[in-house]
């Protein structure tokens, strides 16, 4: 449904986004990721037709954003950075207005308006004006413009950002549920946000895509991945650990918080940790010297972390 | 067909944005106590003694001075600080018909309030028998003199997030538009005794152009300098908006 293909934008001598190539399909949730200022949002605005790109090209639906603008606009949705609407307007005027220049008219339009206003909770303030609205009632209200005509790709640019915790976990799943049959980007640099809702994750840092996979894989990519941790009781830290480190499969062992009787101990695997072999390792040890284990478990690895390692070389450079 | 649909609901949306805020109220209101207080007390119009509405008309490019570019200057510095430019120029709509439901909205909006005017008409057939033609041709004058300011506020609005800043620049080249037609600066021209200059600057008055409609004469050339105005003027706020987005 999305197709990117080397695009490219310079704002004078500074280089936004740098040859960026990606493709989403129906069915796809495509989290965006990256440090402010990395080119996300210049990226969004590239393939929603409102910036001309510098080089290479995108298309939704097979249209060319710059050769056939009206027909890729009109397949899509899209909820910009701050959620900007007329302040003067009232909700429901905003989403009829919406909804018209969508090409929507009469029961259509009617209720298309109802559907929107019913997914995205917005029946209280109907009749208010948008500049009496709460940042939260106001991101909805860009949000369910973006979703009023059912668009089959959604471009969604941080759409979580200012909303509290429940109301995070409402556009979450509903971004969850609309991808099944929609292709979607959306970006964010809430980390936890790319795992719960994303099918596939790209990086981008200082304008280049910097890492393109699942989450899962994105993880493996953490130094912690594979690792077992394990929280002991009433054992020498000293001990434990020389005899972890005694282990076949152990590469080196780690404490990690030492915090009365409890020791909290990360074992790294020599290679690959597949299956778990690891910790059934861990676990036999853990039964033969008869030690009171409170927690076991295989680190699935951190995204925070991967983010950190990709992105941070490069943002040191900039200091420098 | 779309084309004039989408500029439908552009310009619907516009028009009821003027409504939902005070501006509207306020503009129609100073508007009119303004151009009653000019005709009746400065331009003296029962002193005259003659069923016309010179006094009345004599007035409009003075006062559309400050007024027009008062509605004009929220078209577009409005939407670039909301962000709301973003929204509306990624629907599937070009460029141009936003820029021209924008303008006819507002444009709408200025005769509205010039039909609100119709008392005067109504005073001055009480009074005597003025030709109402040359009132009418007046009228269209007006309406078309306005238009121009509009579409100039228009293209300012269009340079500047800040609507004070595009108020000013706006008011500067209507100011020039009048003053190059004025009989002082013209009458300065003509000491430098170049007449093909003073002819070819005054040619850009709007004064010289609409003296003709106040006059009851509907001159196709005034129209077309009018309209042209109006067309260069949405014409370079589509170039304007253009390298916004281009960066």
């Amino acid at each position: 449904m999305i197709k990117v293909e080397n695009l490219s934008k310079s704002f004078g001598p500074k280089l936004a986004v740098n040859k960026i190539s990606f493709e989403v399909q129906r069915g796809e949730v495509l989290g965006f990721l990256g440090p402010n200022g990395a080119g996300k949002s210049t990226t969004m605005r590239m393939i929603t037709g409102y910036i001309p790109p510098s080089g290479g090209k995108a298309s939704v639906g097979g249209f060319d954003i710059v050769e056939k603008p009206i027909e890729a606009k009109r397949l899509m949705g899209y909820l910009p950075e701050n959620a900007p609407s007329y302040a003067d307007m009232t909700v429901s005027g905003f989403l009829h207005f919406t909804a018209e220049i969508r090409g929507l008219r009469g029961d259509a339009k009617k209720r298309a308006v109802n559907r929107v206003v019913e997914m995205c909770f917005l029946e209280n303030v109907l009749h208010q004006s948008v500049e009496t609205l709460s940042k939260g009632y106001r991101h909805r209200t860009c949000f369910a413009q973006s979703i009023i005509h059912d668009p089959d790709v959604l471009i969604l640019d941080e759409p979580t950002d200012g909303l509290d915790p429940n109301q995070k976990h409402e556009v979450r799943t509903l971004i969850r549920r609309m991808g099944e049959k929609k292709a979607i980007i959306f970006s964010t640099h809430i980390l936890e946000e790319v795992e719960a809702v994303c099918s596939r994750a790209i990086i981008i840092d200082r304008g280049e895509i910097v890492a393109n996979g699942t989450p899962q894989e994105l993880k493996q990519r953490s130094d912690v991945a594979g690792a077992v941790s394990l929280r002991i009781n009433g054992v020498e830290s000293a001990a434990a650990k020389q005899k972890l480190s005694q282990l076949a499969l152990a590469d080196k062992v780690n404490v990690v918080k030492e915090s009365g009787q409890k020791v909290t101990l990360r074992v790294f695997a020599k290679g690959e940790n597949v299956d778990g072999e690891l910790a059934r390792n861990v676990a036999e040890l853990v039964m033969k010297e008869n030690w009171r284990v409170e927690e076991l478990h295989t680190e699935e690895g951190r995204l925070d972390e991967v983010f950190r390692n990709i992105t941070l070389p490069d943002t040191k450079e900039v200091e420098k | 067909m779309n084309a004039f649909a989408n500029i439908k609901t552009i310009a619907k949306r516009e028009l009821g944005g003027y409504f939902a805020s005070p501006v509207a109220y306020v503009f129609i209101v100073i508007f009119l106590l303004l151009i009653g207080f000019f005709t009746f007390m400065a331009g003296g119009f029962f002193e005259r003694g003659e069923a016309s509405l010179t006094s009345f008309f004599t007035w409009h490019p003075w006062l559309y001075l400050f007024l027009v570019p008062a509605i004009g200057m929220r078209l577009w510095s409005e939407e670039r600080r909301l962000g709301t430019m973003e929204l509306l120029l990624t629907m599937p709509i070009t460029t141009w018909q936003a820029i021209v439901g924008k303008f006819l909205a507002s444009w709408l909006f200025l005769i509205l309030a010039l039909v609100l005017t119709f008392p005067v008409v109504i005073t001055v057939n009480y009074l005597g028998n003025p030709d109402n033609g040359v009132i009418f041709g007046a009228y269209v004058g007006s309406m078309l003199l306005g238009g121009s300011y509009l579409a100039i506020s228009c293209m300012t609005s269009a340079l500047t997030r800040n609507q004070v800043v595009s108020f000013i620049i706006s008011v500067v080249i209507c100011l020039f538009l009048i003053l190059c037609g004025y009989p002082p600066v013209t009458n300065l021209l003509l000491r430098l005794e170049m007449p093909r200059l003073v002819e070819a600057v005054a040619a850009f008055s709007v004064m010289t152009h609409f003296e003709g409609f106040q006059k009851g004469v509907l001159d196709s050339r005034d129209i077309i300098f009018f309209l042209s105005i109006i067309g260069f003027s949405l014409f370079t706020t589509g170039v304007i908006i253009r390298g916004n987005r281009a960066g």
